[in-house]
């Protein structure tokens, strides 16, 4: 037995070892990365990052020296496991066994089915897959982008400021429209037409047009885009097919209790990060994944805890998990934040300034707080956060 | 012990301030103000707000 097997070298895969350590877990911990590289910080692979140049070297996390000894598997993923037997295969042949397993695989970004030549057409989730865009986004570059969420919104307002032309096809009528809402959303689009960005929304994309290498894109009101590079960002899939064929439910990522136990798991074994389907308590309703940054930390605290007192035979912390979902997002000058979970939301207000500059708004559902989101007005946040602790 | 922020990095988002409210500030005009000598037993909470601050612009030595 090899003590903790975590897969997936990640924000959550790195704070889970950090957190068993500082619990007081000293037996040995094996981290399974798919990429090559140590864990790094993926928010600003479409932000500063993307415009000033992708070095992976400056964006690892700092480690903490508890971790030195970690021995770290790199550049070969997880294919298959069997929770019984407590093994995990990796693609390059390797089997690992465990005592306790962390699944820290995080997400991917979800590809549509579309007709003709898909050269061209990228995902950005990766270090590497940033690299294969930046290289796109050059002055004059026609980008495409599908999908109008945070990370499509993002590319456009970057590759706006490294000089392409940029058009955002979505099916959704606002920009980010779930969690920012229609008013927030059409403020926001409101900015980004001003820096020059095309929208096409209520649209979705019919084709891919050129020989080998997409040359143009066409949308369903019969609309013809020039493309030099088609950007995909449209959701997102969980990374458990190497958990396939252990019972678990897989629909959602994977879903735990407050201690971040994997339910129904025949063995000790733990989720973190966006993979993770868990409970809040300050959030009404069922369990929840919450792809935020925050998050990983957040469940690979807790996490790290459960296995250093199942490890010991101690007792697991049973007490109900709590956590505030924080996100943020830089459009051109505009900075975005939000804390809790706005879109859980039925009725939003704007509380002060207005949506056409800075301004706050309250999200709240059946009439409770749920979460607020600020543009440029990050400071007046905090007691907007201090209310949403409080008040479940 | 020592607490830095690299202000090139910073984009003055605050998170820090909510785990170590003592040592991390944003101040009128929004921009984040700290203490770089901070007392040993406020470690737990200084590594707190090292790890979630989003530009990983906090160093404690
Ligand atoms: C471009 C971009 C911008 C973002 N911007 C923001 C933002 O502004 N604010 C915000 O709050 N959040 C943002 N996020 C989300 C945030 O980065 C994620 O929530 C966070 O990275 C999740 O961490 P994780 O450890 O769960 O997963 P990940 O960071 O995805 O780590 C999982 C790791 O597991 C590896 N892996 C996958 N499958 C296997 C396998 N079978 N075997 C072994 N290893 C495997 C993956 O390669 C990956 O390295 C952004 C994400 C992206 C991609
Ligand atoms: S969390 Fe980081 S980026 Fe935000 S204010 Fe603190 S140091 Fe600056």
């Amino acid at each position: 037995m090899t003590g903790i097997v975590i897969v997936g070298a990640g924000l959550g895969g790195l704070r889970t070892a950090e957190s068993a350590r500082a619990a007081g877990y000293q037996g040995p911990i094996t981290i399974v990365g798919e990429e090559s590289h140590l864990p790094y910080n993926r928010p600003p692979l479409s932000k500063e990052a993307l415009s000033t140049g992708v070095a992976v070297d400056d964006l690892h996390f700092r480690r903490k020296p508890s971790v030195d000894d970690v021995t770290w598997h790199l550049g070969a993923p997880a294919i298959g496991s069997d929770l019984v037997a407590r093994t995990v295969t990796l693609a390059d042949g390797t089997v690992l066994s465990f005592q306790a397993l962390v699944a820290a695989t995080g997400i991917r970004p979800r590809r549509l089915p579309i007709d003709g030549p898909q050269a061209g057409c990228i995902v950005l989730r990766t270090a590497d897959d940033a690299l294969q865009l930046r290289e796109r986004l050059i002055p004059g570059a026609q980008v495409v982008i599908l999908g109008a969420g945070f990370i499509g919104c993002e590319v456009a307002a970057t590759a706006i400021k490294l000089g392409c032309t940029v058009h955002v096809v979505a099916i959704d009528t606002e920009p980010m429209i779930r969690p920012l809402g229609a008013e927030l959303g059409s403020a926001m689009r409101v900015r980004h037409e001003h820096h020059g960005v095309h929208f096409h929304l209520g649209r979705f994309v019919t084709g891919f047009v050129g020989d080998e290498q997409i040359t143009r894109v066409t949308v369903d009101d019969g609309t013809e885009l020039a493309a030099d590079v088609v950007v995909e960002a449209v959701g997102s899939v969980a990374n458990v097919e190497w958990l396939a064929g252990n019972g678990l439910d897989l629909s959602d990522g994977l879903l735990v209790d407050d201690a971040m136990a994997v339910i129904d798991a025949p063995c000790p074994m733990f989720a973190v990060g966006d993979i993770a389907r868990h409970p809040n308590a300050w959030f009404p309703g069922p369990a929840r994944r919450i792809e935020h940054w925050n998050m990983p930390t957040e469940t690979g605290k807790r996490a790290g805890q459960s296995l250093a007192a199942v490890l010991s035979g101690a007792p697991m912390d049973t007490a109900a998990f709590a956590a505030m979902p924080s996100f943020w997002s830089d459009q051109y000058s505009h900075k975005l934040q939000s804390f809790g979970m706005p879109g859980l939301a039925d009725h939003i207000t704007v509380v002060a300034g207005s949506p056409d500059g800075p301004c706050i708004a309250e999200y709240r559902r059946d009439g409770q707080l749920v979460g607020v989101v600020g543009i440029d007005m990050t400071a007046e946040l905090a007691p907007y956060r201090k209310q949403l602790m409080g008040q479940q | 012990m020592k607490v830095t922020v690299d202000m090139d990095k910073c984009q003055h988002y605050g998170q820090c301030c909510f785990e170590a409210p003592d040592v991390f500030e944003l101040d009128a005009d929004g921009k984040l103000q700290y203490v770089a000598d901070v007392a040993e037993e406020r470690r737990a909470d200084v590594e707190s707000a090292a790890d979630v601050c989003p530009m990983q612009a906090i160093v404690v030595e």
